[in-house]
């Protein structure tokens, strides 16, 4: 089972966290701390996995970001580092060609993604599709209540800046 | 660009986020979150704000919270926000409140409304966001609020749906099987689903079922088969294909269920071995992902019934692993081989190169990995060199968690393998100096135990040999500074024992030797407590061998100290040295007898020397001494104890209306009954048949009132039994008679793998480069292990010990599991009895069947059972399978057999102190067995650690 999702930036920045296990708010300091520790100061060769308090944490780098999931010591790493790559595909596909910036400013959306992919700490959906298209569907009802549609890539664009 | 889809962002909100993006410091950031949580605070209390600003608020607090700071003041409008209308608006507070609240947030009762009625909407998004939700934030007790919709939700025309109703159902199951335990079938019937999505997540909670009960799964095997079949020939749609591979998420999970269903199971296996064989060939070991499913295969392989042809592929795999140049590969490559080499040991021969590089790489992980296989590989020819290494690299590491994981590691190695005991104790002597304070306290006390028994034989020079040379090392160890507590102990009691043994150290030098130790770890009473003790003993021998004893000075200014200390402990123990120190030798030689330590005390815990006296005094028209539990304000409390227990378990929270009050519930009518016993303080009306005698200065329960309240004080010791048998095992120098036989069994073991070890090793490891000495050192004993049992040159006994340790790593456990499951017997048979005693206790004679139940206690502590059961049954089942599996299967079987029931049944188990206890208080024959069980009793008593000390220390 899948304890947590970190997303973390190479200067340690949270991006993301999604706690499946329960952890209280002083924990998840305390987690992302020593994690970040841990992680952003591994050399590049070494493996994806780190062992920590009997668990292990898989995670893999993508440009400035590094994607962690805590995992069982019976599981199997290679396939959850499968399911990291599997999340970044369906981001690159949902936000088209996925930076940081699209997470930092769309972290809900980056959740509602997950919510498709992941739930209860297992993985839900094998088919990267099927998760663009429920995404999509929630969308689209969400496109016809909106009420402003336009001004948000510029702000955006202006806020990278 | 996707992000238009999203929400509308006021300016305001992507200046903090891009402010917080520019924070230099974290102090910055954390200066600019507080600020917004001010803001926040204030705006969104206002009234009437508009649903899109609200949504807003709410997302921003999601992102302080994201940040690490406390969001707690904004919760409850998350809360009001999912039962809004749109969708919209409803699916971010959906998603905020599952970030914010875990399961056991006040505020859940709050929600369970608003899911139970979006559970039910016609709109399958709302149902999907209110799953995601209940897969979160219900728990134990709002799962039957919810259960019927869910259970609904499994049939829903949307696949997306069923999905998540099978994954909140397994959840359901994870946090409370019995509420739904009825409904598991419904995993069974959604594994047909024709979509593969749910079919696959259909395995996750599968795959814990099995796990917990493979044997009701059996019927699976070919339907599972034949899916992975399927799967593996590309019969699913190319939606589920991952770089080229077909579905291999599912095709994972499925190997991990036949990987349980198949374990020691021939026929079972037999159906697997040609897909499993299928899949070896046709995966791709180019790509990560296929590699994951090839690494799945290999842990289903070595799970399952052996096959040597799979055996062969999988090993294939395992040196294509190995030789990568990926880490990742490398470390699942050494995890593979850890799992391989339980069933042929001999492939770790031809990666022995391969696993010294792992060893000797500068990453941590695939370190430690290979020191996991290192670990599981050891045996008597490799043991010295796999514990240096451990613990070199235990010293140069500063994690914690994991110093303590591989000091135990080399405690558990060191005593099942130990070439010698001076290597035994060299080795405990640089664990505790480097991870003392990590060390769990019972290995200090099986290494005083071991210095003081020796070898278990008759061997005293030897064994005062031992002694000398622990002694001499410890002198020379006290120079370090800051040592570890738990060391300093140690040091403490084997210098008060056998500091002055042998005669080459004079009082002095030791005595002065312990003032030191107490006046530098001033702080740490426990340590000054063994100190004190020591002293006492040292100078107690000094006085029985008529010397004469000088205090010195430094020694007389501790003790002024301690006299007046504020810990009572210390101050009795200073005041017990003055008064030995008054004494005259013979009578200091009845207290304490030099090197007694293992001696038994016997401990006559009924006062029965009493008798007489209290006899008189009730013939004069005393009183008799009522029991505690009998009297009548105890037994309210306990009473009422029992209802809560009772009110939380059956009831919970209620969803529905409530019912018209009915006369009586059910579950009180055992209590109205001892509410009537109650009145009567007299013990026991009912029985007159028996010989009790109320004159007998008695412990808390007798016989009668355990009829009564036998499962109350069951629901209390529960708690604290599992500490129970593991403190007899510590109390070491209590010297009963238990804990000293199976040491002595223990060591007996340990012993004979000893003295055989060193011939065959040596000849191996004159080869030039260095690596490959370490490797022959490492691995070469397994080659050689066979040969050698037949030049065993010791007794008998110790070469059958050592037939046993070459063929399998770990069989010398199985000695121990034979002597467990053995010791395991009684509580099955208290349970048997148990119910019976309960049930039936109006028409039988209770006392019959408590001789029954203790003529198994005597078998046990016969056979020493006690510290051997403290390891934990499942435990010894998982030895079993694992260690014996194969060599010694009709064994393993019986012995698995043996010990699952005690494992399923633990209210039983835990019935058994007690009713040894309410039999011990019988005055019959079988004395010496009453006073074992109430000398583990004691020992064991957990709560404070100054009597237990004192045990320890006073020889």
């Amino acid at each position: 089972m899948i304890h947590f999702v970190l997303l973390i930036s190479r200067q340690g920045k949270v991006r993301l966290t999604k706690w499946y296990s329960p952890y209280s708010q002083k924990e998840r300091t305390k987690v992302i701390r020593e994690l970040s520790g841990l992680i952003l100061t591994r050399g590049p060769k070494l493996c994806n996995f780190v062992e920590w308090r009997g668990l292990r944490v898989v995670y893999k780098r993508y440009a400035s970001l590094y994607f962690c999931m805590c995992i069982d010591e019976d599981d199997n790493e290679l396939e959850i580092l499968e399911i990291i790559h599997h999340y970044v595909e369906v981001l690159d596909r949902y936000f088209g060609s996925v930076c940081e910036l699209d997470l930092i400013y769309n972290f809900h959306k980056a959740y509602f993604i997950l919510d498709e992919l992941l739930i209860a700490g297992e993985l839900q959906e094998p088919s990267k599709r099927t998760v663009t298209r429920l995404v999509a569907a929630q969308d689209s009802l969400v496109e016809t209540a909106k009420e402003q549609t336009s001004s948000i890539t510029n702000i955006i664009a202006q806020a990278a800046k | 660009m996707g992000s238009q889809g999203g929400f509308y962002q006021s300016k305001e909100f992507l200046d903090l986020v891009k402010s917080i993006g520019e924070a230099r410091s974290k102090a910055e950031e954390d200066r600019i979150v507080l600020n917004e949580i001010e803001t926040l605070k204030r705006r969104i209390s206002e009234p009437d704000i508009p649903k899109r600003k609200m949504k807003e608020y709410i997302i921003r607090l999601v992102y302080i919270e994201m940040l690490g700071h406390d969001a707690s003041f904004g919760y409850i409008h998350a809360v009001k926000m999912t039962h809004d209308d749109s969708l919209l608006v409803k699916r971010t507070g959906y998603l905020a409140v599952t970030l914010f609240l875990n399961e056991d947030h006040d505020l859940i009762i709050l929600i369970v409304n608003t899911i139970q009625k979006d559970l039910k909407s016609d709109n399958y998004l709302v149902v999907c966001a209110a799953l995601n939700a209940v897969c979160k934030l219900i728990n134990e007790e709002t799962i039957p609020a919810v259960l019927p919709q869910v259970m609904e939700l499994l049939a829903h025309p949307k696949e997306a749906v069923r999905k998540k109703a099978i994954m909140a159902l397994h959840r359901f199951y994870q946090k409370s099987p019995s509420s739904v335990s009825h409904l598991v079938s419904n995993f069974r019937k959604r594994l047909c689903d024709n979509d593969p999505g749910v079919m696959g997540a259909t395995l996750c909670p599968l795959f814990e079922l099995i796990a917990r009960d493979v044997n009701s799964y059996k019927d699976l095997v070919i339907s599972f088969v034949s899916i992975l079949k399927q799967v593996a020939e590309r019969r699913l749609s190319k939606a589920y294909d991952c770089h080229q591979m077909p579905a291999p998420f599912i095709q994972i999970k499925l190997l991990k269920i036949l990987a349980l269903l198949g374990s020691g199971d021939k026929q079972a296996s037999e159906n697997m071995y040609t897909v499993v064989g299928d899949i070896f060939r046709k995966c791709d070991s180019s790509s990560n992902i296929g590699n994951a499913v090839l690494y799945e295969c290999i842990c289903c392989v070595s799970s399952i019934y052996p096959n040597p042809k799979l055996l062969e592929s999988a090993a294939d795999v395992i040196s294509r692993f190995l030789k990568s140049d990926s880490h990742n590969l490398k470390y699942m490559g050494i995890d593979a081989l850890g799992r391989l080499i339980k069933i042929s040991p001999e492939i770790a021969e031809q990666h022995q190169l391969a696993v010294i590089d792992c060893l000797e790489d500068p990453d941590d992980t695939l370190k430690r990995k290979t020191f996991e296989l290192l670990y599981k590989m050891t045996k008597s020819t490799n043991v010295e060199v796999i514990v240096d290494r451990m613990i070199d690299y235990m010293i140069s590491i500063s994690d914690n968690h994991y110093k303590t994981e591989i000091a135990s590691r080399c405690v558990e190695l060191a005593e099942q393998f130990a070439p010698s005991n001076q290597w035994f104790i060299q080795t405990m002597n640089r664990v505790f100096e480097h991870a003392g304070d990590l060390v769990n306290i019972k290995v200090a006390h099986s290494l005083m135990r071991l210095i003081a028994e020796g070898f278990g034989e008759d061997d005293d020079n030897a064994d005062s040999k031992l002694r000398s040379s622990a002694v001499e090392s410890y002198l020379r160890i006290l120079g370090e500074p800051k040592l570890p507590s738990v060391f300093l102990q140690v040091i403490c009691w084997v210098l008060g024992e056998y500091g002055t043994a042998d005669g080459m150290f004079s009082a002095s030098d030791i005595t002065g030797k312990l003032c030191d130790v107490a006046e530098a770890y001033s702080n740490d009473e426990t340590v000054k407590a063994y100190a004190t003790t020591a002293l006492m003993k040292i100078y107690a021998f000094e006085i029985a061998a008529r010397r004469k004893v000088d205090m010195l000075p430094e020694c007389q200014s501790l003790m002024e100290e301690l006299l007046a200390s504020h810990s009572t402990d210390l101050q009795q123990r200073a005041y017990e040295l003055q008064a030995v120190i008054g004494l005259d030798a013979h009578a200091v030689e009845c207290i304490m007898p030099s090197d007694a330590s293992c001696e038994d005390i016997e401990v006559d815990r009924d006062l029965s020397f009493l008798n007489d006296y209290i006899q008189e005094a009730i013939e004069k028209g005393a009183q008799p001494y009522i029991p505690e539990s009998e009297r009548s304000g105890m037994l309210n409390i306990s009473n009422f104890r029992n209802q809560d227990h009772h009110e939380a378990s059956s009831h919970g929270l209620r969803f529905e209306a409530y019912e018209l009050p009915k006369p009586a519930v059910q579950s009180r009518i055992p209590q109205a009954l001892i509410a009537s016993t109650e009145i009567v303080p007299v013990p026991e009306p009912m029985y007159p048949r028996e010989s009790y005698q109320t004159t007998m200065p008695s412990i808390p329960s007798d016989a009668g009132s355990a009829e009564l309240k036998l499962r109350l004080e069951g629901v209390q010791k529960k708690w604290g039994r599992p500490t129970y048998t593991p403190a007899t095992s510590t109390s070491n120098s209590t010297s009963q008679k238990t804990v000293n036989g199976t040491s002595q069994g223990d060591g007996a073991s340990t012993v004979s793998s000893m003295c055989e070890t060193y011939d065959s090793r040596k000849p191996q490891v004159e080869v030039s480069h260095e690596k490959q000495k370490l490797a022959a050192s490492l691995f070469g004993g397994s080659s050689k292990t066979e040969k050698r049992p037949a030049t065993g040159h010791k007794a008998a006994k110790a070469s059958s010990h050592m037939v046993e340790k070459s063929h399998v790593p770990k069989s010398s456990m199985e000695v121990a599991s034979d002597k467990a499951t053995s010791a395991q017997q009684p509580p099955d048979l208290l349970d048997l009895g148990e119910p019976t005693a309960t049930s039936t206790a109006l028409q039988l004679d209770p006392f019959k069947q408590l001789e029954g139940l203790l003529d198994t206690t005597e078998v046990a502590s016969a056979v020493n059972g006690a510290p051997a059961a403290s390891i934990s049954p499942d435990i010894m089942a998982l030895y079993v399978d694992t260690a014996a599996g194969i060599h010694n299967k009709n064994d393993a079987d019986l012995l698995s057999g043996l010990s699952n029931p005690s494992v399923t049944n633990m209210p039983g188990t835990t019935a058994m102190p007690q009713v040894t206890q309410s039999s011990s208080k019988r005055p019959n024959p079988k004395d010496s067995l009453e006073k074992d069980a109430l000398v583990r009793q004691m020992g064991v008593n957990p709560s404070s650690q100054n009597p237990n000390l004192f045990k320890d220390l006073l020889g």
